[in-house]
Protein backbone atom coordinates (compact mmCIF):
# COMPACT_ATOMS: atom_id res chain seq x y z
CA UNK A 1 0.00 0.00 0.00
CA UNK A 2 2.03 3.12 -1.44
CA UNK A 3 -0.88 5.02 -0.06
CA UNK A 4 0.78 4.96 3.60
CA UNK A 5 3.54 7.17 1.63
CA UNK A 6 1.40 9.86 2.61
CA UNK A 7 0.88 9.77 6.42
CA UNK A 8 4.70 10.80 5.86
CA UNK A 9 3.42 14.40 4.95
CA UNK A 10 1.62 14.67 8.51
CA UNK A 11 4.75 13.58 10.05
CA UNK A 12 6.74 16.39 8.36
CA UNK A 13 4.10 18.96 8.29
CA UNK A 14 2.96 19.24 12.31
CA UNK A 15 5.52 18.43 14.74
CA UNK A 16 5.36 22.14 15.56
CA UNK A 17 8.13 21.90 18.45
CA UNK A 18 10.77 20.50 16.11
CA UNK A 19 10.34 23.71 13.65
CA UNK A 20 9.86 26.42 16.14
CA UNK A 21 13.57 27.50 15.95
CA UNK A 22 15.28 30.29 14.20
CA UNK A 23 18.44 28.46 13.04
CA UNK A 24 19.53 27.43 10.57
CA UNK A 25 18.50 29.99 8.53
CA UNK A 26 18.36 29.97 4.86
CA UNK A 27 18.66 32.49 2.29
CA UNK A 28 17.90 34.53 5.00
CA UNK A 29 14.69 32.39 6.41
CA UNK A 30 14.59 31.71 9.66
CA UNK A 31 14.13 27.61 10.31
CA UNK A 32 10.73 28.12 11.17
CA UNK A 33 10.00 29.56 7.72
CA UNK A 34 12.09 27.74 5.28
CA UNK A 35 11.73 24.40 7.09
CA UNK A 36 7.52 24.78 6.07
CA UNK A 37 7.90 26.20 3.27
CA UNK A 38 10.14 22.59 1.76
CA UNK A 39 8.06 20.60 3.67
CA UNK A 40 5.53 21.98 0.66
CA UNK A 41 7.97 20.61 -1.89
CA UNK A 42 8.40 17.09 -0.59
CA UNK A 43 4.92 16.86 0.18
CA UNK A 44 4.31 17.11 -3.65
CA UNK A 45 6.79 15.51 -4.77
CA UNK A 46 5.35 12.49 -2.05
CA UNK A 47 1.95 12.96 -3.72
CA UNK A 48 3.41 12.50 -7.05
CA UNK A 49 5.43 9.25 -6.20
CA UNK A 50 1.72 7.88 -4.68
CA UNK A 51 -0.13 8.96 -7.84
CA UNK A 52 2.51 7.50 -10.49
CA UNK A 53 2.51 3.87 -8.64
CA UNK A 54 -1.55 3.85 -7.79
CA UNK A 55 -1.77 5.20 -11.70
CA UNK A 56 0.48 2.65 -13.35
CA UNK A 57 -1.17 -0.22 -11.45
CA UNK A 58 -4.40 0.78 -12.61
CA UNK A 59 -2.98 0.76 -16.40
CA UNK A 60 -1.43 -2.63 -16.20
CA UNK A 61 -4.87 -4.19 -15.05
CA UNK B 1 -10.22 59.10 -7.00
CA UNK B 2 -6.84 58.87 -5.05
CA UNK B 3 -4.74 56.97 -7.36
CA UNK B 4 -6.22 57.53 -10.97
CA UNK B 5 -4.21 54.85 -12.82
CA UNK B 6 -4.09 52.03 -10.55
CA UNK B 7 -8.06 52.45 -10.67
CA UNK B 8 -8.49 52.85 -14.41
CA UNK B 9 -6.63 49.46 -14.66
CA UNK B 10 -8.35 47.97 -12.18
CA UNK B 11 -11.87 48.90 -13.36
CA UNK B 12 -10.73 47.65 -16.88
CA UNK B 13 -9.66 44.27 -15.40
CA UNK B 14 -12.85 43.81 -13.81
CA UNK B 15 -14.82 44.71 -16.60
CA UNK B 16 -12.93 42.49 -18.57
CA UNK B 17 -13.55 39.27 -16.65
CA UNK B 18 -17.27 40.22 -15.99
CA UNK B 19 -17.54 39.89 -20.09
CA UNK B 20 -15.85 36.35 -20.08
CA UNK B 21 -18.25 35.66 -16.99
CA UNK B 22 -21.04 35.72 -19.31
CA UNK B 23 -19.43 34.79 -22.25
CA UNK B 24 -18.57 31.50 -20.26
CA UNK B 25 -22.37 29.66 -20.79
CA UNK B 26 -20.94 29.14 -24.46
CA UNK B 27 -18.10 27.58 -23.01
CA UNK B 28 -18.18 23.47 -23.48
CA UNK B 29 -21.76 24.53 -24.04
CA UNK B 30 -24.26 22.42 -22.20
CA UNK B 31 -28.33 22.47 -21.41
CA UNK B 32 -28.03 25.16 -18.97
CA UNK B 33 -31.83 23.86 -17.57
CA UNK B 34 -30.06 20.98 -16.34
CA UNK B 35 -28.94 21.51 -12.77
CA UNK B 36 -25.75 18.70 -13.37
CA UNK B 37 -24.61 21.53 -16.23
CA UNK B 38 -25.76 24.58 -14.55
CA UNK B 39 -24.19 23.76 -11.05
CA UNK B 40 -21.51 21.21 -11.77
CA UNK B 41 -20.31 22.08 -15.30
CA UNK B 42 -21.39 18.99 -16.62
CA UNK B 43 -18.96 17.19 -14.82
CA UNK B 44 -16.42 17.41 -17.58
CA UNK B 45 -13.43 19.79 -16.12
CA UNK B 46 -10.24 18.28 -16.78
CA UNK B 47 -6.75 18.86 -14.60
CA UNK B 48 -5.87 22.26 -16.07
CA UNK B 49 -9.23 23.50 -14.95
CA UNK B 50 -10.18 21.93 -12.21
CA UNK B 51 -6.89 23.03 -10.77
CA UNK B 52 -7.51 26.58 -11.33
CA UNK B 53 -11.40 26.03 -9.96
CA UNK B 54 -10.01 24.39 -6.58
CA UNK B 55 -7.61 26.11 -6.34
CA UNK B 56 -9.69 29.71 -6.96
CA UNK B 57 -11.82 27.99 -4.06
CA UNK B 58 -9.46 27.39 -1.41
CA UNK B 59 -7.50 30.72 -1.88
CA UNK B 60 -9.85 33.57 -1.76
CA UNK B 61 -9.70 37.31 -1.55
CA UNK B 62 -10.32 36.97 1.87
CA UNK B 63 -7.47 34.80 2.09
CA UNK B 64 -5.13 37.10 0.22
CA UNK B 65 -5.72 40.04 2.85
CA UNK B 66 -6.41 37.73 6.29
CA UNK B 67 -3.78 35.23 6.20
CA UNK B 68 -0.81 38.62 5.94
CA UNK B 69 -2.74 40.25 8.10
CA UNK B 70 -2.57 37.54 10.53
CA UNK B 71 1.30 37.75 10.38
CA UNK B 72 1.60 41.22 10.19
CA UNK B 73 -0.78 41.56 13.38
CA UNK B 74 0.17 38.02 15.75
CA UNK B 75 2.87 37.35 13.70
CA UNK B 76 4.29 33.19 13.28
CA UNK B 77 1.02 31.70 14.40
CA UNK B 78 -0.40 33.10 11.14
CA UNK B 79 1.83 30.84 8.93
CA UNK B 80 -0.22 27.90 10.40
CA UNK B 81 -1.74 28.62 6.69
CA UNK B 82 1.32 26.86 5.30
CA UNK B 83 0.78 23.20 7.03
CA UNK B 84 -3.08 23.61 6.49
CA UNK B 85 -2.38 23.57 2.82
CA UNK B 86 -0.17 21.14 3.35
CA UNK B 87 -2.07 18.05 5.09
CA UNK B 88 -5.10 18.91 3.07
CA UNK B 89 -3.88 16.95 0.17
CA UNK B 90 -3.48 13.53 1.07
CA UNK B 91 -6.84 14.04 2.87
CA UNK B 92 -8.21 15.37 -1.24
CA UNK B 93 -6.22 12.30 -2.34
CA UNK B 94 -7.62 9.75 -0.41
CA UNK B 95 -10.92 10.59 0.67
CA UNK B 96 -12.25 12.73 -1.99
CA UNK B 97 -12.35 10.58 -5.62
CA UNK B 98 -14.37 8.12 -3.49
CA UNK B 99 -16.86 10.55 -3.12
CA UNK B 100 -16.79 11.71 -7.14
CA UNK B 101 -17.31 8.10 -7.86
CA UNK B 102 -20.26 7.53 -5.40
CA UNK B 103 -21.84 10.70 -6.61
CA UNK B 104 -21.58 9.65 -10.71
CA UNK B 105 -23.01 6.71 -10.24
CA UNK B 106 -26.21 8.26 -8.19
CA UNK B 107 -26.31 11.80 -9.79
CA UNK B 108 -25.54 13.27 -6.15
CA UNK B 109 -24.52 16.67 -6.56
CA UNK B 110 -24.06 18.14 -2.97
CA UNK B 111 -21.89 16.46 0.31
CA UNK B 112 -25.25 16.09 2.14
CA UNK B 113 -27.00 14.34 -1.08
CA UNK B 114 -24.62 11.45 -0.71
CA UNK B 115 -25.38 11.01 2.96
CA UNK B 116 -28.99 11.04 2.20
CA UNK B 117 -28.68 8.39 -0.25
CA UNK B 118 -26.37 6.12 2.10
CA UNK B 119 -28.38 6.48 5.50
CA UNK B 120 -31.78 7.01 3.44
CA UNK B 121 -32.30 9.53 6.22
CA UNK B 122 -33.44 13.01 4.95
CA UNK B 123 -33.09 14.41 8.40
CA UNK B 124 -29.44 13.69 8.41
CA UNK B 125 -28.93 15.23 4.79
CA UNK B 126 -31.08 18.33 6.18
CA UNK B 127 -28.59 18.76 8.91
CA UNK B 128 -25.59 18.38 6.76
CA UNK B 129 -27.16 20.33 4.03
CA UNK B 130 -28.20 23.40 6.38
CA UNK B 131 -24.92 23.37 8.19
CA UNK B 132 -23.42 23.74 4.76
CA UNK B 133 -24.97 26.92 3.79
CA UNK B 134 -24.77 28.61 7.37
CA UNK B 135 -20.95 28.38 7.28
CA UNK B 136 -21.00 29.28 3.31
CA UNK B 137 -23.06 32.34 4.10
CA UNK B 138 -20.56 34.48 6.15
CA UNK B 139 -17.73 32.83 3.94
CA UNK B 140 -19.30 35.05 1.42
CA UNK B 141 -19.59 37.99 3.44
CA UNK B 142 -15.96 37.98 3.82
CA UNK B 143 -15.00 37.94 0.11
CA UNK B 144 -16.89 40.86 0.07
CA UNK B 145 -15.51 42.80 2.85
CA UNK B 146 -11.97 41.67 0.90
CA UNK B 147 -13.12 43.46 -1.84
CA UNK B 148 -14.24 46.31 -0.41
CA UNK B 149 -10.49 46.62 1.18
CA UNK B 150 -9.00 47.18 -2.00
CA UNK B 151 -11.47 48.84 -3.19
CA UNK B 152 -11.06 51.48 -0.27
CA UNK B 153 -7.26 51.47 -0.45
CA UNK B 154 -8.12 53.28 -4.32
CA UNK B 155 -9.88 55.72 -2.49
CA UNK B 156 -13.49 54.75 -3.75
CA UNK B 157 -15.63 55.48 -1.19
CA UNK B 158 -19.54 54.04 -0.29
CA UNK B 159 -21.31 51.17 -0.88
CA UNK B 160 -21.76 51.39 -4.50
CA UNK B 161 -19.16 49.94 -6.35
CA UNK B 162 -19.37 46.59 -4.11
CA UNK B 163 -23.42 46.70 -4.80
CA UNK B 164 -22.69 47.13 -8.98
CA UNK B 165 -19.75 44.56 -8.63
CA UNK B 166 -21.97 41.83 -7.09
CA UNK B 167 -25.13 42.71 -8.50
CA UNK B 168 -22.97 41.68 -11.80
CA UNK B 169 -21.84 38.80 -10.24
CA UNK B 170 -25.25 37.57 -9.53
CA UNK B 171 -26.53 38.25 -13.00
CA UNK B 172 -23.73 35.58 -14.23
CA UNK B 173 -23.63 33.15 -12.12
CA UNK B 174 -27.20 32.54 -13.25
CA UNK B 175 -27.04 32.78 -16.64
CA UNK B 176 -23.45 30.71 -16.64
CA UNK B 177 -23.36 28.41 -13.51
CA UNK B 178 -20.17 26.90 -12.35
CA UNK B 179 -18.82 27.57 -16.00
CA UNK B 180 -18.18 31.35 -14.61
CA UNK B 181 -16.27 31.01 -11.59
CA UNK B 182 -14.39 28.14 -13.73
CA UNK B 183 -13.71 30.75 -16.98
CA UNK B 184 -12.35 33.58 -14.78
CA UNK B 185 -10.30 31.83 -12.22
CA UNK B 186 -8.01 31.61 -15.12
CA UNK B 187 -7.28 35.00 -15.12
CA UNK B 188 -7.69 35.49 -11.40
CA UNK B 189 -4.95 32.65 -10.61
CA UNK B 190 -2.71 34.19 -13.58
CA UNK B 191 -2.96 37.45 -12.10
CA UNK B 192 -2.45 36.66 -8.35
CA UNK B 193 0.58 34.78 -9.20
CA UNK B 194 2.49 37.86 -11.43
CA UNK B 195 1.38 39.93 -8.62
CA UNK B 196 3.24 37.41 -5.56
CA UNK B 197 5.91 36.90 -8.02
CA UNK B 198 6.60 40.46 -8.32
CA UNK B 199 5.95 41.43 -4.51
CA UNK B 200 8.80 38.64 -3.31
CA UNK B 201 11.55 39.97 -5.98
CA UNK B 202 10.67 43.44 -5.67
CA UNK B 203 9.92 44.06 -2.05
CA UNK B 204 12.86 42.40 -0.41
CA UNK B 205 15.32 44.38 -2.74
CA UNK B 206 14.07 47.38 -1.81
CA UNK B 207 13.80 46.43 1.43
CA UNK B 208 17.39 45.17 1.87
CA UNK B 209 16.74 40.98 1.58
CA UNK B 210 15.00 38.18 3.48
CA UNK B 211 17.22 38.47 6.33
CA UNK B 212 16.63 41.94 6.77
CA UNK B 213 13.42 41.34 6.28
CA UNK B 214 13.12 38.78 9.50
CA UNK B 215 15.60 40.97 10.89
CA UNK B 216 12.74 43.59 11.96
CA UNK B 217 10.00 41.37 13.29
CA UNK B 218 10.47 41.23 16.85
CA UNK B 219 11.49 37.96 18.30
CA UNK B 220 8.21 37.57 19.73
CA UNK B 221 6.21 37.23 16.66
CA UNK B 222 8.87 35.69 14.84
CA UNK B 223 8.64 32.12 16.19
CA UNK B 224 5.65 30.63 18.57
CA UNK B 225 6.35 31.10 21.92
CA UNK B 226 7.45 28.26 23.93
CA UNK B 227 4.82 26.70 26.17
CA UNK B 228 4.83 27.24 30.02
CA UNK B 229 5.41 23.78 32.28
CA UNK B 230 2.32 22.20 32.37
CA UNK B 231 0.96 23.19 29.30
CA UNK B 232 1.40 22.39 25.23
CA UNK B 233 1.00 25.93 24.38
CA UNK B 234 0.89 27.76 21.20
CA UNK B 235 2.39 24.49 19.60
CA UNK B 236 -0.48 22.14 20.05
CA UNK B 237 -2.82 25.53 19.19
CA UNK B 238 -0.35 25.32 15.90
CA UNK B 239 -0.80 21.73 14.56
CA UNK B 240 -4.54 21.40 15.30
CA UNK B 241 -5.37 24.77 14.08
CA UNK B 242 -3.63 23.40 10.78
CA UNK B 243 -4.93 19.95 10.67
CA UNK B 244 -8.61 20.90 11.76
CA UNK B 245 -8.52 23.15 8.89
CA UNK B 246 -7.54 20.67 6.39
CA UNK B 247 -10.36 18.55 7.80
CA UNK B 248 -12.59 21.56 7.29
CA UNK B 249 -11.78 22.40 4.44
CA UNK B 250 -13.09 20.11 1.47
CA UNK B 251 -16.35 19.61 3.32
CA UNK B 252 -17.43 23.12 2.49
CA UNK B 253 -20.15 23.41 0.06
CA UNK B 254 -17.60 25.38 -2.89
CA UNK B 255 -14.93 22.89 -2.52
CA UNK B 256 -16.97 19.88 -2.77
CA UNK B 257 -18.65 21.11 -5.96
CA UNK B 258 -15.36 22.00 -7.78
CA UNK B 259 -14.14 18.97 -6.80
CA UNK B 260 -17.31 16.82 -8.04
CA UNK B 261 -17.72 19.06 -11.21
CA UNK B 262 -14.07 17.18 -12.24
CA UNK B 263 -14.29 14.70 -14.94
CA UNK B 264 -13.21 11.77 -13.18
CA UNK B 265 -11.47 10.44 -9.91
CA UNK B 266 -7.84 10.56 -11.59
CA UNK B 267 -8.16 14.50 -12.37
CA UNK B 268 -8.77 14.51 -8.70
CA UNK B 269 -5.73 12.33 -7.42
CA UNK B 270 -3.86 14.38 -10.09
CA UNK B 271 -4.55 17.86 -8.59
CA UNK B 272 -3.51 16.58 -4.90
CA UNK B 273 -0.30 17.12 -6.64
CA UNK B 274 -0.27 19.80 -8.43
CA UNK B 275 -2.25 22.21 -5.96
CA UNK B 276 0.59 22.41 -3.26
CA UNK B 277 2.01 25.11 -5.89
CA UNK B 278 -0.56 27.50 -4.24
CA UNK B 279 0.18 26.14 -0.94
CA UNK B 280 3.73 27.82 -1.33
CA UNK B 281 2.11 31.01 -3.01
CA UNK B 282 0.32 30.85 0.02
CA UNK B 283 3.57 30.90 2.05
CA UNK B 284 5.38 33.87 0.18
CA UNK B 285 1.62 35.80 0.57
CA UNK B 286 2.05 35.16 4.09
CA UNK B 287 5.42 37.04 4.57
CA UNK B 288 4.12 40.14 3.24
CA UNK B 289 2.51 40.87 6.39
CA UNK B 290 6.23 40.75 7.66
CA UNK B 291 7.10 42.97 4.80
CA UNK B 292 4.58 45.31 5.82
CA UNK B 293 6.04 45.03 9.19
CA UNK B 294 9.80 45.99 7.68
CA UNK B 295 8.55 48.67 4.95
CA UNK B 296 7.24 50.67 8.32
CA UNK B 297 3.61 51.00 6.30
CA UNK B 298 1.68 51.23 9.69
CA UNK B 299 3.44 54.52 10.42
CA UNK B 300 3.42 56.41 7.37
CA UNK B 301 0.65 59.27 7.36
CA UNK B 302 -0.73 58.95 3.76
CA UNK B 303 -1.96 55.06 4.96
CA UNK B 304 -2.97 56.23 8.61
CA UNK B 305 -6.84 56.66 7.92
CA UNK B 306 -6.52 52.69 5.78
CA UNK B 307 -5.02 51.07 9.29
CA UNK B 308 -7.40 53.01 11.34
CA UNK B 309 -10.42 51.67 9.26
CA UNK B 310 -9.53 48.18 8.38
CA UNK B 311 -6.87 47.51 10.79
CA UNK B 312 -4.27 45.20 9.87
CA UNK B 313 -6.22 44.30 6.65
CA UNK B 314 -4.55 47.28 5.14
CA UNK B 315 -1.26 45.86 5.52
CA UNK B 316 -1.17 44.43 2.10
CA UNK B 317 -2.95 47.07 -0.02
CA UNK B 318 -0.59 49.62 1.83
CA UNK B 319 2.25 47.32 0.77
CA UNK B 320 1.47 47.18 -2.74
CA UNK B 321 0.77 50.98 -2.88
CA UNK B 322 4.18 51.93 -1.44
CA UNK B 323 5.56 49.22 -2.90
CA UNK B 324 4.74 49.35 -6.72
CA UNK B 325 4.12 51.70 -9.89
CA UNK B 326 0.66 52.95 -9.92
CA UNK B 327 0.02 51.05 -12.46
CA UNK B 328 0.79 47.89 -10.85
CA UNK B 329 -1.26 48.49 -8.06
CA UNK B 330 -3.99 47.97 -9.98
CA UNK B 331 -3.54 45.10 -11.33
CA UNK B 332 -2.86 43.52 -7.73
CA UNK B 333 -5.70 45.17 -6.26
CA UNK B 334 -7.87 43.40 -9.45
CA UNK B 335 -6.79 40.12 -8.55
CA UNK B 336 -7.36 40.67 -4.87
CA UNK B 337 -11.34 41.78 -6.20
CA UNK B 338 -11.52 39.03 -8.72
CA UNK B 339 -10.11 36.62 -5.95
CA UNK B 340 -13.49 37.44 -4.44
CA UNK B 341 -15.29 37.08 -7.40
CA UNK B 342 -14.57 33.68 -7.90
CA UNK B 343 -15.01 32.33 -4.68
CA UNK B 344 -18.10 34.04 -3.74
CA UNK B 345 -19.93 32.75 -7.32
CA UNK B 346 -19.22 29.35 -6.22
CA UNK B 347 -20.47 29.56 -2.70
CA UNK B 348 -23.85 30.30 -3.97
CA UNK B 349 -23.99 28.19 -6.82
CA UNK B 350 -22.93 25.55 -3.90
CA UNK B 351 -25.17 26.70 -1.18
CA UNK B 352 -27.61 26.71 -4.58
CA UNK B 353 -27.40 23.09 -5.36
CA UNK B 354 -27.51 22.03 -1.81
CA UNK B 355 -31.16 24.34 -1.12
CA UNK B 356 -32.53 22.40 -4.03
CA UNK B 357 -31.35 18.83 -3.58
CA UNK B 358 -31.76 18.57 0.12
CA UNK B 359 -34.12 21.22 0.80
CA UNK B 360 -36.21 21.88 -1.17
CA UNK B 361 -37.04 18.71 -3.26
CA UNK B 362 -36.89 16.93 -0.26
CA UNK B 363 -39.26 18.66 2.10
CA UNK B 364 -41.39 21.09 -0.41
CA UNK B 365 -43.20 19.92 -3.35
CA UNK B 366 -40.77 17.82 -5.07
CA UNK B 367 -39.35 17.77 -9.01
CA UNK B 368 -36.18 16.61 -9.59
CA UNK B 369 -35.75 18.18 -13.75
CA UNK B 370 -36.86 21.08 -14.88
CA UNK B 371 -37.48 23.15 -11.60
CA UNK B 372 -34.55 22.17 -10.50
CA UNK B 373 -32.37 24.23 -11.89
CA UNK B 374 -34.97 27.51 -11.62
CA UNK B 375 -35.30 27.68 -7.59
CA UNK B 376 -31.14 26.89 -8.06
CA UNK B 377 -30.53 29.93 -10.31
CA UNK B 378 -33.13 32.06 -7.46
CA UNK B 379 -31.25 30.61 -4.65
CA UNK B 380 -27.58 31.76 -6.02
CA UNK B 381 -28.96 35.27 -5.85
CA UNK B 382 -30.53 34.83 -2.48
CA UNK B 383 -27.01 33.70 -1.59
CA UNK B 384 -25.53 36.80 -2.91
CA UNK B 385 -27.77 39.60 -1.65
CA UNK B 386 -28.19 38.31 1.46
CA UNK B 387 -24.44 38.52 1.51
CA UNK B 388 -24.40 42.12 0.67
CA UNK B 389 -27.20 43.36 3.24
CA UNK B 390 -25.49 41.02 5.85
CA UNK B 391 -22.14 43.52 5.47
CA UNK B 392 -23.84 46.31 5.15
CA UNK B 393 -26.12 45.91 7.96
CA UNK B 394 -23.74 44.46 10.64
CA UNK B 395 -20.45 45.24 11.29
CA UNK B 396 -18.07 43.40 9.78
CA UNK B 397 -16.29 41.89 12.89
CA UNK B 398 -19.63 40.13 13.35
CA UNK B 399 -18.88 38.36 9.69
CA UNK B 400 -15.21 37.39 11.11
CA UNK B 401 -16.77 36.14 14.02
CA UNK B 402 -19.39 34.27 11.61
CA UNK B 403 -16.96 32.62 9.76
CA UNK B 404 -15.09 31.76 12.78
CA UNK B 405 -18.34 29.57 13.80
CA UNK B 406 -18.99 28.44 10.32
CA UNK B 407 -15.53 26.46 10.50
CA UNK B 408 -16.39 25.07 13.55
CA UNK B 409 -19.57 23.64 12.00
CA UNK B 410 -18.52 22.59 8.74
CA UNK B 411 -15.92 19.97 10.60
CA UNK B 412 -18.64 18.62 12.21
CA UNK B 413 -20.11 17.23 8.46
CA UNK B 414 -17.03 15.37 8.71
CA UNK B 415 -18.27 12.00 10.17
CA UNK B 416 -21.00 11.87 8.30
CA UNK B 417 -19.50 12.33 4.67
CA UNK B 418 -16.25 11.05 5.14
CA UNK B 419 -16.01 7.78 7.46
CA UNK B 420 -19.44 6.94 5.50
CA UNK B 421 -17.18 6.48 2.44
CA UNK B 422 -14.97 4.12 4.36
CA UNK B 423 -17.76 2.56 6.25
CA UNK B 424 -21.35 1.38 7.21
CA UNK B 425 -20.46 0.60 10.70
CA UNK B 426 -22.39 3.84 11.75
CA UNK B 427 -26.65 4.82 12.35
CA UNK B 428 -27.74 7.45 10.13
CA UNK B 429 -29.77 8.91 13.93
CA UNK B 430 -26.44 8.33 15.80
CA UNK B 431 -24.20 10.37 13.05
CA UNK B 432 -27.16 12.90 13.50
CA UNK B 433 -26.91 13.16 17.45
CA UNK B 434 -23.30 13.53 17.20
CA UNK B 435 -23.64 16.11 14.34
CA UNK B 436 -25.62 18.21 16.99
CA UNK B 437 -23.30 17.50 19.69
CA UNK B 438 -20.34 18.51 17.78
CA UNK B 439 -22.42 22.05 16.81
CA UNK B 440 -23.74 22.75 20.37
CA UNK B 441 -20.69 22.31 22.00
CA UNK B 442 -18.36 24.18 19.80
CA UNK B 443 -20.74 27.10 19.65
CA UNK B 444 -20.49 27.05 23.34
CA UNK B 445 -16.98 27.30 23.34
CA UNK B 446 -16.93 29.67 21.39
CA UNK B 447 -19.30 31.56 22.99
CA UNK B 448 -16.87 31.20 26.34
CA UNK B 449 -13.70 33.22 24.09
CA UNK B 450 -16.37 35.87 23.59
CA UNK B 451 -16.07 34.76 19.71
CA UNK B 452 -12.10 35.99 19.84
CA UNK B 453 -10.44 32.88 19.49
CA UNK B 454 -11.32 29.53 17.63
CA UNK B 455 -8.33 27.80 20.40
CA UNK B 456 -9.56 26.58 24.10
CA UNK B 457 -7.29 25.18 26.65
CA UNK B 458 -8.46 21.79 27.26
CA UNK B 459 -7.14 20.10 30.83
CA UNK B 460 -6.03 16.35 29.58
CA UNK B 461 -4.61 14.38 32.22
CA UNK B 462 -3.58 17.44 34.02
CA UNK B 463 -1.55 18.69 31.36
CA UNK B 464 -3.29 22.21 29.63
CA UNK B 465 -3.63 21.06 25.49
CA UNK B 466 -4.41 24.44 23.81
CA UNK B 467 -6.84 23.01 21.25
CA UNK B 468 -8.64 24.01 18.10
CA UNK B 469 -12.03 24.00 18.96
CA UNK B 470 -13.02 22.52 15.52
CA UNK B 471 -10.83 19.65 15.85
CA UNK B 472 -11.25 19.06 19.43
CA UNK B 473 -15.09 18.80 19.20
CA UNK B 474 -15.21 16.84 16.06
CA UNK B 475 -13.46 13.70 18.09
CA UNK B 476 -16.64 13.94 20.70
CA UNK B 477 -18.83 14.09 17.54
CA UNK B 478 -17.02 10.57 16.08
CA UNK B 479 -16.93 9.22 19.60
CA UNK B 480 -20.92 10.00 20.12
CA UNK B 481 -21.87 9.18 16.78
CA UNK B 482 -19.71 5.46 17.09
CA UNK B 483 -20.93 4.48 20.69
CA UNK B 484 -24.68 5.49 19.97
CA UNK B 485 -24.42 3.46 16.61
CA UNK B 486 -23.94 0.35 18.19
CA UNK B 487 -26.91 -0.04 20.14
CA UNK B 488 -29.46 1.78 17.40
CA UNK B 489 -28.00 -0.49 14.46
CA UNK B 490 -28.71 -3.62 17.30
CA UNK B 491 -32.28 -2.22 17.80
CA UNK B 492 -33.21 -0.72 14.52
CA UNK B 493 -30.57 -1.17 11.68
CA UNK B 494 -30.92 1.72 9.08
CA UNK B 495 -29.08 -0.57 6.35
CA UNK B 496 -31.56 -1.32 4.44
CA UNK B 497 -31.79 2.22 3.70
CA UNK B 498 -28.69 2.76 1.54
CA UNK B 499 -29.08 3.20 -1.79
CA UNK B 500 -25.34 2.64 -2.61
CA UNK B 501 -23.57 -0.22 -2.89
CA UNK B 502 -19.58 -1.53 -2.41
CA UNK B 503 -18.55 -1.62 -4.98
CA UNK B 504 -19.52 2.13 -6.21
CA UNK B 505 -16.25 2.57 -3.34
CA UNK B 506 -13.71 0.81 -4.80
Amino acid sequence: MIRWLLVVIFLLALPVPFFNQASPTLFGFPFFYWYQMAVILVSAVLTSIVFLVEDKKAGAK
Amino acid sequence: MTYPTATVIFLALIAFVILLGFSAARWKAGDMSHIEEWGLGGRRFGTLISWFLIGGDIYTAYTFIAIPALMFGAGAIGFFAVPYTVVCYPILYIVFPKLWKVAHKHGYITGPEFVRGRYGNKYLGLAIGVTGIFATMPYIALQLIGMQTVIGALGIPGHLPLIIAFGVLAAFTYTSGLRAPAMIAIVKDLLIYITVIAAVIVIPSELGGFSAIFAKISPAKLLLAAPPAGSTGAYTGYATLALGSAMALFLYPHSTTAILSASGPRVIRRNAVFLPAYSFLLGLLALMGFMAVASGVSSMPQFAAGFKQYGPSFAVPALVLNSFPAWFAGVAFAAIAIGALVPAAIMAIASANIFTRDIYSQFGTSSRSQTDTRVAKLFSIFMVVGALVFIMVIPSTYAVQLQLLGGMWIIQTFPAIVFSLFTRFFNGWALLVGWAVGIVSATWLVTLNHFAGAIWAFHVFGITVPSYIALATVVVNAGVAALLSLPLNAMASDRAGDETMAVDYT
